[in-house]
C-alpha cells in the first residue's frame, strides 16, 4: 500500500516536470515573447542570481517581517477581542451583529484610509495587515466560544472555577479548533496585504521586487519573485496545518 | 430591560455614529483621512446622483463577474474531470499543488505586461483567483456523488459527456453553487484590491482618486459603499442558495 502511494506521488511529480518541460519548450521557440513569459531556465537563473548577489533574500525577509508582525498582532488581539465578545452574551447580542455586518467587506478597500491617515510608511502596512487579517480570526473565535458545549460551563460553575479559569481551561481549549482555522484563514489574507502594500508603498519586499521588475519588463526577475511568493504561499499553509494537527492531538484521538 | 430583542444589534452602530458626528464637531477636527458621518452620507448622496459611482459599481461588478465566469468555468471543468477520474487526480496534484498558493495579486506585475491596464488584466487576475475554491470544492463533490448513480449511468450506458450532464452535474449542483458563491466573494475582493494596487477603474480606483484629491468625505463614502456593495452580493447569492436548494443547503458550509 505504501509503495503505490510511493508510486503516485512519483508520477505526479513527472507530471509536473513535464509541465516545466512544456513551458521550456514554449519559452525556447518563442510561442510567447520572451518579454512575458521566460523559460524556467532563466527563471531559477535570476531566483539564483538574487540570492548570491542581488538583494532578493532582502526582499524575502522584508515581506515575511511585515506578514508576521501583522499577522502576530491580529492573532493577539483577535482572540483576546473574541474571548472577551464570545464568552459574554450580553456582548453577543450586542456586538457580534455588527461585526458580522462588516465581515463580506473587501477589506483591502481601508487601505486607502490607511494611507490618508498613516501615509505611505511602514506603519501603515503593518495597520492594514494587522486589520485584514484580524477578521478571520475574530469571527472564528466568537463562533468557538459561542460553540462551547454548554455542560462544561454548568461543570465550571459547580466547582466556583473563577471567569479566567474558565475561559483557559474550558472555553479556549475548545474552541481551538475554530481559533486556528480562523488563523490559517488569516496568514492567506496576511500575504496578499503585505504583497499590495508593498506595491503601493514602495516598501521593501517581494510586492515592489515584483512590481518593479515588472515596470523594468526584467520578466525573469519578476517570475523569480512570483515562485517565492508561491514558496511562501506554500510553506507557511503547511507550517500552519501541521501546528494545527500537532495542537489539535488530543482532539482527534477523543473522536 | 424592555428594550425588542429586535433593536439590540442596531444600538451598538447607531451610538458609535452618534458619538463619531459629535466628535467631530464638537473638536471642530480637520483631518486628511476623517470626516463626520453625516458629511460621508452627503459625499455618497453627490456621488450617487451624478453616477460616478454607479459607473464605478458598474465596471468593478462586470470585471468581478467576468473573472468569476471564466474561473469558475475553468475550475468546474477540472473539477469535474479530477473528481471523476482518481488517475488523473493522483497525477496532476503537484502540479496543482505548485500553483495554487501563489497569492493572485503576486500575478498583477505580469498581468500588467502581458495585458495593460484595464479590464482584461483585471479579470484574469480574478479568474486566476476563483479557479481555485471552485475546482477543489467541485473534486470534492463529484468524488463523493454515491457510486450506484455512476453505475446506474453505466448499466444506462450513457455516454461520458450525458453522464456528466445528467447524474454528475445534478447531483454535485448544491455544493457546485455553494463553491461559486464563495468564489463570487472572492472575487468581489481581488477586483477591488487590483483596483486599489494599480487599475484605473473602478470602485477600487474612485477610493484611491478620493485619498488623493484629500477628500475624505468622499473617500470614506465609497468605503461604506464598497462594504454595501459586499453585503447585498453575499445577501442576495445567500437567497438565492436557500430558495433554490432549501435550508439544509447552507448548514453545509462548513464541510
Amino acid at each position: 500500500m505504501r509503495w503505490s502511494v510511493l508510486g503516485w506521488r512519483l508520477a505526479s511529480f513527472a507530471v509536473a516536470a513535464g509541465v516545466i518541460a512544456l513551458w521550456q519548450f514554449a519559452a525556447d521557440h518563442r510561442w510567447i515573447s520572451p518579454v512575458f513569459l521566460p523559460g524556467p531556465d532563466r527563471a531559477w537563473a535570476s531566483l539564483m542570481r538574487g540570492f548570491t548577489s542581488g538583494d532578493l533574500l532582502a526582499k524575502l525577509v522584508g515581506t515575511l517581517t511585515h506578514m508576521a508582525y501583522g499577522w502576530l498582532l491580529a492573532s493577539i488581539a483577535g482572540i483576546a477581542l473574541g474571548a472577551m465578545i464570545g464568552s459574554s452574551k450580553t456582548m453577543r447580542l450586542y456586538v457580534a451583529p455588527t461585526l458580522e455586518l462588516l465581515r463580506p467587506l473587501p477589506v483591502s478597500a481601508i487601505i486607502p484610509v490607511a494611507i490618508a491617515a498613516l501615509g505611505l510608511s511602514q506603519g501603515m502596512a503593518l495597520a492594514v495587515i494587522a486589520f485584514g487579517s484580524l477578521w478571520p480570526l475574530l469571527l472564528g473565535t466568537i463562533h468557538g466560544f459561542a460553540a462551547v458545549e454548554p455542560r462544561l460551563y454548568e461543570v465550571a460553575r459547580v466547582l466556583h472555577m473563577p471567569r479566567l479559569a474558565v475561559i483557559f481551561k474550558i472555553a479556549l481549549p475548545s474552541a481551538a479548533p475554530d481559533i486556528l482555522a480562523g488563523m490559517r484563514l488569516s496568514l492567506t489574507v496576511a500575504l496578499i496585504l503585505a504583497v499590495v502594500c508593498e506595491m503601493l508603498a514602495g516598501l521593501d519586499g517581494l510586492g515592489q521586487w515584483v512590481l518593479l521588475s515588472a515596470r523594468a519588463f526584467r520578466s525573469a526577475d519578476l517570475f523569480a519573485g512570483v515562485m517565492l511568493l508561491g514558496v511562501i504561499g506554500y510553506v507557511t499553509a503547511l507550517a500552519m496545518s501541521a501546528a494545527e494537527s500537532r495542537l489539535l492531538r488530543w482532539q482527534a484521538a477523543r473522536r | 430591560m424592555s428594550m425588542p430583542e429586535r433593536l439590540k444589534p442596531l444600538l451598538l452602530p447607531l451610538a458609535a455614529l452618534l458619538a463619531f458626528e459629535a466628535a467631530m464637531r464638537l473638536a471642530a477636527v480637520q483631518s486628511d483621512s476623517l470626516a463626520p458621518p453625516s458629511a460621508i452620507a452627503l459625499a455618497l448622496a453627490g456621488a450617487l446622483t451624478d453616477g460616478s459611482l454607479l459607473i464605478a459599481t458598474r465596471d468593478t461588478l462586470a470585471s468581478a463577474f467576468a473573472g468569476l465566469a471564466l474561473g469558475g468555468a475553468i475550475g468546474l471543468a477540472l473539477g469535474i474531470a479530477l473528481g471523476l477520474s482518481h488517475i488523473l487526480n493522483r497525477l496532476m496534484e503537484v502540479t496543482i499543488e505548485a500553483i495554487r498558493p501563489i497569492p493572485s495579486v503576486a500575478l498583477l506585475p505580469i498581468a500588467l505586461i502581458a495585458l495593460g491596464f484595464g479590464y482584461r488584466m483585471e479579470i484574469a487576475i480574478v479568474a486566476f483567483a476563483c479557479v481555485w475554491p471552485v475546482l477543489i470544492m467541485t473534486r470534492a463533490a463529484v468524488g463523493g456523488i454515491e457510486p450506484r448513480l455512476i453505475e446506474v449511468a453505466r448499466v444506462l450506458r450513457l455516454t461520458q459527456l450525458d453522464r456528466v450532464r445528467k447524474i454528475v452535474i445534478p447531483a454535485a449542483l448544491p455544493r457546485i453553487f455553494l463553491a461559486f458563491r464563495l468564489a463570487a466573494g472572492i472575487a468581489l475582493i481581488v477586483a477591488v484590491t487590483v483596483e486599489i494596487a494599480i487599475n484605473p477603474l473602478g470602485l477600487g480606483a474612485g477610493i484611491m482618486t478620493a485619498q488623493q484629491a484629500l477628500r475624505p468625505d468622499l473617500m470614506l463614502a465609497y468605503l461604506v459603499w464598497i462594504g454595501v456593495t459586499g453585503f447585498v452580493l453575499n445577501a442576495a447569492l445567500m437567497a438565492a442558495q436557500t430558495t433554490l436548494f432549501g435550508r439544509a443547503a447552507l448548514t453545509g458550509d462548513g464541510a
